[in-house]
């Protein structure tokens, strides 16, 4: 075994451990994803709300916090990432003291998925049966109420539908932040396995990420399949 | 009639929709008053406005104009939280059911008890004895996927129960339902008025549902109430087109019209063809025998159809007469001094229209 290591993935092998290596890596993009996916899931569940809420035939209408809100989401959403990076430098050294490193990733992570999961966080709770809404509404709900016990729970298995796709594409973000001096596996592709030529650290951490990328979809498939009736 | 304050009374309804640029107006000017322990049947075709009307009544849907009191109270002038607190007064069915797919049966029918002070156990005990009530106990535990149409309507009805309103509103609850299962529902919300007293308004585009279970009738048509009155009234003796034809429809005496002037039969027959329409005792006189004793007539019945509203008997008829002319006349007279109202059909002139 080790023997084929050394062998087929002599690099992979050397840069296993240590300040810059696999493990550190792994840990840099387990780091990344799931704390933006948290900070990320709540502004775009809050935001997904707001706007299911406020649109014309929503609860409680409100048009133009709605128009705003709409058109920022389109407005944040369409910043390609690796300019958000760059752009907002300055804001994510406010909020977390440093633009280099995972943690000075969080901050575009998070900018950069959060319109993008509430744009999906509107359209799963839309899809949440009107007439049932409006059961709600004749049993006296209020809005809040209706929001906790009708939307959440009616759509719950399409936000997490949701939730999975928007986890996934946000794995990928962290790969480019890494490129960018965020660190994590796309660090280790990039400036490790390309700039340097080791192409087995390149499939290495490509294949890494696939396997993040798999159980995340298994688990998110497990969840919804639990939950639908 | 002067009629006391009703449980649920609309005043002068405008319901008017604007829609990029075009006026709709739904509903006009429409006043009802409905009374305690009524089972209140709208009817009109799809467009009528009844579904907006109706539900205008626990504001689900604001009138452009006019009051809605419900138990004394002007529910256009209270505030969100207590408009909140008087609809849990009104419960409500819809043709789709409306139940959340993520709760059990037994889920739904709890589900509006979430903020009620009763304990745990008695809140328990509530569903089960409203799903008994609806004969759903063995399904507490099915998703709504796993029900039929019916049952799933059965279960709405469990859960609109469960906060113990004075007023059931239907809005179309039966229009998904097939016949058998239409009959099923609308016996069960008959047995609720009757056990609970609960007050029902009930709206549809079937007239054999307001037959049913209705005692007083409101048809609907282009946003205007056009008739209103008590079920017997209107079934025997409706006076506005729109309602004939419901009418004429539930009996499926339109049917046998026309299929009498399309067979051969209407050469056969001198053509004195009568439309014979009667409520109560007059059913017990052997009319049929009378003629030919009486008049010499032979009456030869084309159609005939007898049935038990609120337990009077309505019927309708149609004879064929034959006989000596001034004998026929005699004979119109005879029975409509029995208080039945005879029509005389033309047949000539009902082929050309």
């Amino acid at each position: 075994m080790t023997h084929f290591l050394n062998t087929y993935l002599p690099n992979v092998v050397a840069n296993w451990e240590g300040d810059n290596g696999f493990v550190v890596a792994i840990q840099q993009t387990l780091y990344m994803t799931f704390v933006s996916a948290i900070f990320a899931g709540i502004i775009g569940i809050i935001l997904g709300i707001l706007l299911v809420v406020t649109t014309d035939d929503g609860i409680t209408p409100h048009k133009v916090f709605y128009t705003t809100l709409d058109k920022l989401v389109n407005l944040f959403r369409s910043i390609p990432f690796i300019i958000l990076l760059a752009v907002i430098g300055p804001f994510t050294k406010l909020i977390v003291g440093q633009t280099i490193g995972p943690t000075g990733a969080l901050v575009p992570l998070v900018i950069g998925t959060a319109p993008f999961f509430a744009r999906q966080v509107q359209l799963a709770l839309v899809e949440v049966d009107q007439g049932v809404i409006e059961a709600a509404e004749a049993m006296g709900l209020s809005p809040i109420q209706i929001i906790f016990r009708v939307y959440l729970k009616e759509g719950l298995p399409e936000l997490i539908r949701s939730g999975t796709l928007t986890t996934i594409s946000l794995i990928g973000l962290t790969a480019m932040a890494g490129a960018v001096g965020g660190g994590g596996l796309g660090n280790m592709a990039i400036s490790v396995g390309y700039q340097r030529f080791e192409n087995d650290v390149t499939i290495v951490s490509m294949l890494l990420i696939l396997v993040l990328v798999f159980v995340i979809q298994g688990l998110g498939d497990f969840a919804v399949r639990k939950l639908e009736h | 009639m002067v009629e006391k304050n009703g449980i649920v009374q609309l005043k002068n309804i405008d319901v008017t929709f604007h829609n990029e640029g075009k006026t709709i107006e739904a509903v006009k000017d429409v006043s009802i008053n409905v009374q305690k322990g009524d089972v209140f049947g709208v009817i009109g075709y799809s467009g009528a406005g009844k579904s907006t009307l109706v539900r205008v009544i626990n504001l689900l849907q604001k009138p452009t104009a006019g009051e809605v009191i419900v138990n004394d109270q002007k529910l256009t002038e209270l505030s969100a939280k207590d408009l909140r607190k008087a609809r849990k007064n009104i419960g409500m069915i819809f043709q789709h059911f409306n139940l959340m797919r993520s709760l059990t049966v037994f889920g739904n029918v709890a589900f509006p008890l979430r903020d009620s002070k009763l304990s745990k156990q008695a809140r328990k005990d509530k569903v089960n004895n409203l799903l008994e009530l609806v004969g759903l106990s063995d399904r507490a535990n099915n998703y709504p996927s796993q029900l039929s149409g019916g049952q799933k309507q059965r279960v709405a009805i469990a859960r609109a129960l469960a906060s113990d309103p004075e007023i059931l509103i239907s809005d179309e609850a039966t229009s998904a339902l097939d016949p058998k299962t239409t009959t099923e529902i609308l016996s069960l919300l008959g047995r609720l008025n009757k056990e609970l007293g609960i007050t029902i308004v009930i709206i549809t585009h079937e007239m054999d549902a307001i037959k049913q279970i209705c005692n007083r009738v409101a048809v609907m048509e282009e946003g205007k109430l056009i008739e209103e009155g008590d079920l017997l009234t209107i079934f025997a003796n409706p006076k506005r087109k729109l309602t004939k034809d419901f009418v004429n429809t539930s009996t499926q005496i339109s049917n046998v019209l026309d299929e009498v002037k399309e067979s051969g039969i209407i050469d056969s027959i001198s053509g004195h063809l009568v439309e014979l329409n009667f409520m109560g005792d007059v059913t017990n006189e052997p009319i049929i025998i009378e003629l030919y004793k009486k008049f010499n007539i032979e009456a030869n019945i084309l159609f005939s159809n007898i049935e038990r509203l609120q337990g009077t008997t309505v019927g309708i008829m149609l004879f064929d007469l034959e006989g000596e002319q001034n004998k026929i006349d005699k004979a119109i007279q005879y029975l409509t001094d029995l208080k039945i109202n005879v029509k005389e059909i033309d047949l000539k002139e009902s082929e050309g229209k």
